[in-house]
């Protein structure tokens, strides 16, 4: 005789997946641009890397031993490894050591746990992180390391690297620059025209990632495929993606036409890591975009516009993140609106009529 | 993923792993050894419990009359074999709870002896409304799993005129086969079976829906129904959950049932194939719903089959006959994974709702580990009614269930995809039948409180009344008193 | 100098708003609150006394005033301590709401003497019978109020659980516990 059983209703059986497997796959496409910019950055964007994501981790199993509970279990769900990994690769590749803690602690502990843990936070911690840094340290957030890769004579060696990381970069003006859209930035300001700015642009250097940026936003393409393969593992969906990518290219391309020389192309504004970055990883976070595809294309249009805006007439050169904090914070909005229509009702929730016959 | 590409007209649904392969190519088993007892319960449709004709002791043949249908909605109950009466009471029913329900326990005398059955020979000389009635007298209900009575729908798709008879062969539900084995061996009697109903109902045209993983079924059915313009056979594609009624009515014929209405009102009319199967026997021999075909599967059974069972046999005969392993066992499921419910144990009979028994080992079930809700939507997108599981679910862990109500709970059909595809193994089905349970309970609640405040306004005012009668009493009482003395004193003033 | 002008600006502003909400009080006062007999309108009315008042009206009134919480009424359950919290705008935690556990009164009818006694205090004539004959609980209009048990002298009448059917059952509710905060790895409740 087989034994009571409590009554459980369906599903008996499920899909193949879990928390824990979706967070991999996520860090599973994010590892070819986070490599290539490891290669390109040096032994400093390593430790800064390592140090992040540890401290993701350090500060989660605190604040889950704090609420009573046991670590273990929430640090093996990999989300906080994935926040300091996303929060890593936004960060200036040769930013100081705290830069990473402070972020990570910002990340986790503002930006996620003060909320109530995973699933429940307003804003993707990430980016509220890489925001809150960007406005308390703006120099150290905007110091931009030349690409000097890995075995190659300019790279700093293992030593050198801890110095760097651990008390700062020696001879600035050397071994930093400024990114492309920075360079832009200021060299409108001097009254200067696009042709001008562009002359020694590298449309293919800046598609590989071989250009100064963040850690591991550096490549167009790598980030790009790293999207597409999410989008056919069927991790993240593709209106989010779509809807930010095109309306950025929209909106540039209709100023670009108007005004060649004083607004950027759509093709400069589409070939950024950065932007692949946001559009297939950070504004496509679960927890903090809508739930109904209609929801997620107009969340994904929000993000391009703002980001467009941002770029384009903002203080900042770079307006990803802002973009994206300020669309979460229309995302509950957004799905109180937009709801799927239930079958046999109306949009309003209406029973539908019976048709004439 | 791309929703562009979806044919439109289905939402949502997923597509699980099917586990159909090794049932589907068995012939039906049709050697079951008939039990020694059989439990059948008084109710095994929707509607009202019928109601015994026989005594205890009492000597019956097979396909003779047990219980009588009791008002509109409801369906009689007939012997699955010849033997001995010996108890009307109550035993556990097939239900997640297994709590009692009326049950009538035959002790069969292995002759399994027929009573005689009126055959016909051209049925299609029969009024419309003689095919119902006697579809209703057979004891016949909806054998995908809804068991509503079908000669009740046959009349209102009489009554409405309805233009479309759809047979649903989609079988939807992974290891369920039971259908796709019938369709594959009995498909001339099938086709017979919807011929039936279109005459029963008056209707012209049926469409039969069969899912493209059925190909065997399909190519048998065309066959069967290439001699009849009326009836077309199509493929759909395979994905849960198809066979929903309305989900099916949707994709067939573009038409959306609106919420609160019956299919027949926009004219469609849905059957499953089984059903069409037992009209045929009903009509042309005469013959009662007495057993039907059960898909045995799942990890821990060594012989999965496809096998024909008499109603009110237990599971664990039917288990010991599939040779089912009760060690490896860890869950019992009565119908599909998706949408079935538990059981208990195996002491509970099979009954006309039965479409399949599973007996899951631990490495098929959904894992239990309950993680928190990362909001990822895929519950959302998966729905085919169009719900937001996950607010839903929100809403009703912390009780606030108006709030579930709004969002849709009602609209629920409990398919079972937002469980099955929710990455946190959140129970979000047990959630939604919690609620809706719990919802009709505080109704009655709030009804209970209502007539608890009439019954005691009644009470009061009644107090009221006997007070207000028994002072009257008692002022008329010494009225009487003071008239009384008054006249005594009057005589006795008189005599003085 | 500015700090002075500060502080004196700033208290200022505070007299003269707490004038404003002062003359707004008095003048704009709302005479006896309707509040309470709404909140009685909500509960059983059954005067029962199981919340420890004496009866549904000073209930009522002890909630008004904030004197009991909006869980004070147990046969009322959850569902009613939802409408109160929604009428008085409070904030309601059910999480350790016990559902009532609903009771129905039965009469032993080896030991009923036919007194009348229990009858004749039922708040809702759920009990049937004349002198000298058994006595019967109508169980849909019972509300368990206890009385009759009280009043009966040879203990027949007794409080039993309602008897779980088919017709009542219900689906349990999941535990609402996910593992990771019961504080144990991965346990599977089976």
């Amino acid at each position: 005789m087989i034994p009571h059983m409590k009554p459980s209703s369906g599903a008996h059986v499920g899909a193949n997946n879990s928390v824990s497997h979706i967070m991999w796959q996520v860090m599973l496409a994010l590892s070819p641009a986070t490599a290539f910019g490891l290669l390109c950055f040096g032994w400093p964007a390593f430790n800064l890397f390592i140090i992040t994501v540890v401290s993701a981790v350090v500060f989660e199993a605190f604040c889950v031993r704090l609420k009573g509970r046991v670590a273990k279990p929430v640090i093996m769900d990999g989300s906080a490894v994935l926040t300091g990994w996303l929060l890593a690769i936004t960060l200036p590749p040769w930013a100081p050591w705290w830069i990473g803690v402070v972020g990570s602690g910002l990340a986790i502990i503002l930006g996620k746990q003060v909320y109530g843990g995973l699933g429940q936070n307003l804003f993707n911690p990430a980016m509220l992180a890489r925001v809150a840094l960007l406005i308390s340290f703006p120099i150290e957030m905007t110091t931009w390391a030349n690409v000097s890769p890995l075995f190659f004579p300019h790279s700093p060696g293992l030593i050198e690297s801890w110095h760097i990381t651990f008390s700062g970069i020696d001879n600035i003006d050397a071994s930093t620059g400024a990114t492309t859209l920075g360079f832009i930035k200021t060299e409108f300001s001097q009254n200067r025209l696009l042709t001008d700015i562009l002359k020694d642009y590298s449309g293919f250097l800046s598609f590989i990632g071989a250009t100064r940026g963040s850690l591991g936003e550096t490549s167009t393409l790598l980030l790009g495929l790293g999207g597409v393969w999410l989008i056919r593992q069927n991790i993240i969906q593709w209106q989010i993606p779509v809807s930010l990518l095109a309306t950025v290219a929209l909106l540039a391309g209709i100023f670009h036409g108007m005004d060649s020389e004083h607004y950027i192309s759509p093709l400069l504004h589409l070939n950024s890591g950065a932007m692949m970055c946001v559009a297939f990883f950070i504004a496509t976070d679960y927890v903090t975009s809508p739930n109904t595809p209609t929801g997620q294309l107009v969340f994904g249009a929000g993000c391009g516009l703002l980001i467009f805006v941002i770029r384009t007439w903002g203080a900042y050169p770079e307006g990803a993140g802002f973009a994206v904090l300020l669309m979460n914070s229309a995302t509950p909005l957004i799905d109180h609106y937009i709801r799927p229509r239930i079958y046999g009702r109306d949009r309003k929730g209406k029973p539908l009529e019976i048709p004439k016959s | 993923m791309l929703n562009f590409f979806k044919k439109p007209g289905f939402r949502g649904g997923v597509h699980a792993e099917e586990h159909k392969t090794v049932t589907a190519a068995l012939p039906i088993v049709s050697d079951f050894p008939l039990p020694k007892k059989l439990y059948i319960p008084l109710q095994q449709h929707v509607g009202k419990p019928a109601e015994p004709v026989i005594k205890v002791g009492e000597k019956v043949l097979k396909g003779q009359l047990l219980a009588y249908s009791q008002g509109l909605i409801s369906a009689p109950v007939h012997a699955p074999s010849s033997g001995v009466i010996l108890d009307v009471n109550d035993y556990p029913a097939p239900h997640p709870s297994a709590l009692p329900i009326r049950t009538i326990v035959l002790e069969t005398d292995g002759k399994d002896e027929w009573i005689a059955t009126q055959t016909v020979d051209d049925p299609f000389l029969l009024d419309p409304e003689e095919i119902s009635f006697r579809v209703g007298a057979a004891g016949i209900v909806g054998l995908g799993g809804a068991t509503f009575p079908t000669a009740v729908k046959l009349n209102m798709g009489r009554e409405n005129h309805v233009d479309t008879l759809i047979i649903n062969g989609s079988e939807c539900e992974p290891y369920l086969c039971c259908d796709d084995r019938l369709m594959q061996e009995h498909a001339e009697k099938i086709i017979d079976g919807v011929r039936l109903m279109l005459h029963g109902m008056r209707t012209e045209q049926a469409v039969v829906a069969i899912e493209d993983n059925k190909p065997l079924a399909f190519a048998a059915m065309q066959a069967a129904a290439e001699a009849h313009a009326s009836i077309k056979v199509i493929q759909i594609p395979t994905r849960y959950p198809m066979g929903w009624d309305r989900q099916l009515i949707r994709y067939v014929t573009g038409k959306e049932v609106p919420v609160g209405c019956r299919s027949s009102e926009i004219g469609v009319t849905i059957h499953n194939v089984g059903t069409a199967y037992a009209v045929h026997k009903a009509i042309r021999y005469g013959q009662p719903l007495l057993s039907r075909i059960v898909t045995v599967a799942g990890g821990a059974v060594k012989r999965p089959m496809n096998v024909e069972v008499p109603f009110g046999t237990l599971i664990s005969e039917l288990f010991s006959f599939c040779e089912v392993n009760a060690d490896e066992t860890a869950r019992i499921v009565m119908g599909g994974p998706m949408m079935g419910d538990s059981l208990p144990h195996t002491g509970l009979p099979t009954v006309k709702a039965t479409s399949g028994i599973l007996a899951l080992a631990q490495s098929e079930l959904k894992s239990s580990d309950e993680q928190p809700c990362i909001r990822c939507a895929s519950c959302v997108s998966v729905c085919p009614a169009g719900l937001r599981p996950l607010d839903m679910a929100n809403n009703i862990r912390i009780n606030q269930l108006d709030a579930a109500v709004d969002l849709g709970l009602k609209d629920c059909i409990s398919c079972g995809c937002c469980s099955y595809i929710c990455p946190s193994n959140i129970p979000l089905v047990q959630f939604f039948k919690y609620a809706s349970g719990e919802v009709v309970a505080r109704q009655q609640a709030q009804h209970k409180s209502e007539q608890t405040k009439r019954l005691m306004d009644a009470r009061n005012a009644r107090m009221e009344r006997i007070a207000q009668q028994q002072r009257e009493d008692e002022l008329a009482r010494i009225a009487a008193k003071a008239e009384r003395e008054r006249l005594k004193a009057e005589q006795q003033g008189a005599l003085v | 100098m500015y700090v002075l002008s500060a502080i004196v600006s700033l208290t200022l502003l505070g007299l003269f708003l707490g004038l404003l909400l002062g003359i707004a009080g008095k003048y704009l006062k709302v005479e006896s609150s309707p509040i309470v007999d709404e909140l009685e309108a909500l509960l059983p009315g059954s005067q029962c006394g199981q919340c420890g008042f004496p009866g549904c009206r000073p209930a009522a009134e002890a909630l008004a005033e904030g004197n009991a919480p909006a869980t004070m009424c147990p046969p009322g359950g959850s569902a009613l301590a939802e409408q109160i919290a929604a009428l008085l705008g409070l904030d309601l935690d059910l999480s350790d709401v016990k559902e009532p556990e609903l009771l129905v009164a039965r009469v032993s009818e080896a030991t009923c003497t036919g007194c009348t006694r229990c009858f004749k205090v039922c708040p809702t004539d759920a009990i049937v019978g004349a002198p000298k004959q058994i006595h019967a609980v109508v169980a849909d209009a019972c509300i368990a109020c206890k009385k009759c048990v009280e009043v009966c002298p040879t203990e027949c009448l007794q409080m039993h659980p309602v008897e779980v059917t088919l017709r009542n059952w219900r689906w349990a509710k999941p535990l609402n516990v996910p593992v990771q905060a019961l504080g144990t790895g991965s346990n599977a409740v089976c």
